[in-house]
């Protein structure tokens, strides 16, 4: 029988893919925006708020978010993985990060559509 | 059948000031420190987004946080110097681990070569922006 633990990796490819895909899509997205920010006419709030107003910004900035979040979310849990052996301690860690990056989430959320 | 559990220790050297990290190794390192870092600076900067595109009162607010400084240090804007590299390593560094992971560069020499080119663009990256922003 495999002996599985409650905070293993869930030993498949799944993760490992999308710590990269997502890494992908933030790469793109990093590129993206300084193209816009360095187009800008002037430097200004009004001019950023203006660029993080428009409607594509706030759709792609939120998928960054998410992105980065899901990145976060396994790339944390890895180091956890690495360094943190007793595995209450390791479930508590894995539950907090989880809970810190949803709540994140919902704060973007907030900041970007009540602009 | 009877099942004889041999358990060999594996041994280990980690010995933090004896590892002499070849370059490869050193971004490698670096990965792990910056994406730790950008992790627990997350909250801090989804606050100066908030802020910035906040309300006149939070946008003011963030100016004097910006602008904090100790000993005639400026140690907001410093750390956030800090992070603009952290990210723009993380940044070069995930680009080299994607190529690797397509068996672009896995030879000794390329992989060596890489691994300074992403320690020298990111580092200068985080100069130019450095003093773009300033």
């Amino acid at each position: 029988m495999v002996k599985r633990l409650v905070v293993g990796a869930h030993y498949g490819f799944r993760d490992w893919l999308a710590q990269r895909v997502t890494a992908v899509v933030m790469a793109i997205y990093t590129v993206y925006m300084l193209v816009r920010v360095f187009s800008l006419p002037v430097y200004d709030n009004a001019a950023w708020r203006a660029l993080m107003a428009g409607g594509f910004t706030k759709f792609v900035t939120f998928l960054f978010a998410l992105a980065l979040f899901y990145h976060a979310w396994v790339g944390v849990r890895d180091i956890w993985m690495d360094y943190v052996k007793p595995i209450s301690v390791r479930l508590t860690l894995h539950v907090l990060t989880l809970l810190v990056l949803v709540g994140y989430a919902g704060w973007v959320a907030q900041i970007l559509w009540r602009l | 059948m009877a099942e004889a559990i041999v358990r060999k220790e594996r041994p280990k050297y980690l010995n933090l000031v004896q590892i002499r990290l070849p370059l490869p190794g050193v971004v490698s390192i670096l990965h792990r420190v910056s994406g730790v870092g950008l992790f627990l600076a997350l909250g801090g900067l989804i606050w100066v987004l908030g802020a910035s595109l906040g309300t006149p009162d939070q946008l003011e607010c963030l100016r004097v946080v910006l602008a904090f400084s100790l000993l005639g240090l400026p140690v907001v804007k410093l750390v956030l110097l800090g992070l603009l590299w952290a990210y723009l390593h993380h940044f070069c560094a995930g680009i080299r681990f994607l190529l690797l992971d397509m068996h672009i560069g896995i030879e000794l020499a390329p992989a060596r070569a890489s691994a300074v080119a992403v320690l020298l663009v990111s580092l200068s990256l985080t100069v130019f922006l450095g003093v773009l922003t300033w």
